[in-house]
């Protein structure tokens, strides 16, 4: 194997021994869990707030504006500072919401995107859990999410937000299809759900570059789905500002309100991880076919910068969609899915089970 | 068009004009000279105002303290908040008749709107905008001003039929 220097597994296995050697298997496992979870946390809050910034500084510069640059140097530390603003600030109370609903509400949002995380493989040997489902376990677990949302909107006892979590109910349900079929398109080629599996089958190239036409047109159709399953522009119809003022989140203040805030940011992350790894090899270095000192040279940049070069790109195309396209209307964007993305999607699942039946696809 | 040519074009349509949408944010992404923004604090040493910007009311003196402003109390009645008050006093000119002169020309600046009735319907020309924008003051009372420069004294214009000059914006901006 080439990539035995960036192996991750080395550091787990080290850390497993010194354990399992100091104390019993029993304590060494919480240990174990309670580092993994302390980890996933701290990467979880710094990733969440560096994206919102992130999302400022591109619409900034995209509308011709500088965007955040008093706090820190070029405003570094403005999310953070914003953190601290909602951490501090009082959660208001709605009279005559469902007030159990309403609290956890933001919990269950910010679990399903927590446990997408876990089985995110950052690079190589670098996985919360390596799922032998792990596309199909992504899909749940991000599909959870809306549950939350649902809650928010009909505990607030409000309009605005009750017609914000019923679009967005239909749009996930509706979206779920579309991502699901061009997940399906990787899962056909490489053979497997397990995303381990299929980030070693993109060792000789990425599957956008080896399934050719079809694996286009899926990984089109994953961004502009799970564009709208995340809830984003331009189909953030659940929290339509002009129309909404919040959407399913207008109720909630404070440090509740900042759990939707980065859960929203995060399931882009998670979303756009999923399509670096499952179409774009992941944290898996640019190998062209047999090139065998062009691979080489590109195994010496480690698998880690791999795989956030890879996602940082598809967060900047879901961004950039954001921030040029006008919003749909709920019409519209019903007849979207239903009348071209499923069609489209159907079809080339045909298309791609045709070709890797005829074996008519880069191997 | 039959309907399924008819959805091929539409999505061979919707495709190309997101592009172009596409296209100019992703030339401004890339271009971020094109920023018109400005960081106020930082550049303030060589901040240039537009000649349009209602900054604050002033009354236009010349190099010999010399305005325009006869104290016709137009201004006055025009102004929709009651900004501005006309205090007028009466001297004897050279013929040896009683005329009117402007005493105080006082500006509320905490009740203007900048709404620019009184610049536009001054019939002399008197009034203008200047680009001084910066009105935060410590005491309420420093709001209130007296447009015309102690010892000043109005400018006689020769005789000539009235044309609508240009406003004298431009002439005197810092009062």
């Amino acid at each position: 194997m080439p990539f035995n220097i960036y192996d991750f597994s080395v550091t787990t296995k080290a850390v497993d021994e010194y354990f399992k050697a100091h104390m019993s298997p029993t304590w060494a496992f919480v240990m174990e869990l309670l580092i993994v979870g302390l980890v996933f946390l701290i990467v979880y809050a710094i990733i969440g707030l560096y994206l919102v910034l992130a999302e400022r500084k591109v619409c900034a510069i995209m509308q011709n504006r500088y965007g955040p640059n008093r706090v820190g140097k070029w405003g570094l530390v403005q999310t953070i500072a914003d953190l601290i603003k909602l951490l501090m600030k009082e959660l208001i109370p709605v009279r005559k919401s469902d007030k159990f609903l309403f609290n956890v509400a933001p919990y269950i949002v910010i679990i399903a995107s927590f446990m997408a995380i876990a089985a995110i493989p950052f690079a190589k040997g670098l996985q919360g859990v390596d799922f032998n489902i792990g596309v199909f376990y992504m899909m749940a677990v991000s599909s959870i999410g809306v549950i939350g949302t649902l809650l928010a909107g009909w505990s607030s006892n409000s309009k605005y937000s009750l017609i914000g979590a019923m679009r967005s109910g239909a749009q996930v349900v509706s979206y779920e299809l579309s991502v699901g079929l061009a997940l399906l398109a990787v899962v056909i080629f490489s053979g497997s759900m397990q995303l381990s599996t299929i980030i070693e089958s993109q060792a000789n190239g990425w599957w956008i570059f080896k399934g050719h036409l079809p694996a286009i047109i899926a990984f089109v159709m994953f961004l502009i789905a799970s564009t709208a399953e995340i809830n984003r522009g331009p189909f953030d119809l659940a929290e339509a500002e002009s129309e909404l003022t919040a959407g399913f989140h207008t109720e909630y203040s404070g440090i509740k309100f900042a759990f939707f805030f980065l859960a929203e940011y995060m399931n882009m992350f998670i979303v756009a991880s999923l399509a670096a790894t499952v179409f774009l090899g992941g944290w898996m270095p640019l190998h062209i076919g047999s090139l065998e000192s062009f691979n080489r040279i590109m195994d010496f940049v480690p698998p880690i910068f791999w795989f956030f070069g890879k996602t940082i790109f598809v967060i900047y195309l879901i961004m950039w969609f954001k921030w040029t396209f006008p919003r749909l209307r709920i019409d519209q964007l019903l007849t979207l899915e239903w009348k071209y993305l499923l069609p489209i999607n159907l079809l080339n699942i045909l298309l791609i089970a045709f070709l890797v039946l005829m074996g008519w696809y880069f191997k | 068009m039959n309907p399924v040519a008819q959805y091929f074009s539409d999505i061979f349509h919707a495709v190309g004009s997101l592009w172009k949408g596409l296209r100019v944010t992703g030339y401004y992404f890339v271009h971020p000279r094109q920023i018109v923004t400005q960081k106020y604090p930082e550049n303030r040493k060589h901040l240039e105002m537009f000649d349009r910007f209602k900054g604050e009311l002033i009354l236009v003196h010349d190099e010999n303290n010399q305005h325009r402003c006869n104290g016709c109390g137009i201004c006055q009645i025009n102004c929709p908040n009651g900004s501005i008050e006309i205090i007028t006093d009466s001297v004897t000119n050279e013929d040896g008749k009683p005329e009117r002169i402007i005493d105080k020309h006082i500006y509320h600046l905490s009740m203007c709107t900048f709404c620019g009735l009184c610049v536009k319907n001054c019939p002399s020309t008197a009034l203008a905008f200047s680009q001084q924008f910066e009105h935060a003051v410590y005491d309420r009372s420093k709001l209130t001003k007296v447009l015309n420069q102690p010892g000043s004294s109005i400018r006689k214009e020769p005789k000539t039929p009235k044309v609508h000059a240009e406003p004298m914006s431009k002439s005197n901006p810092d009062n």
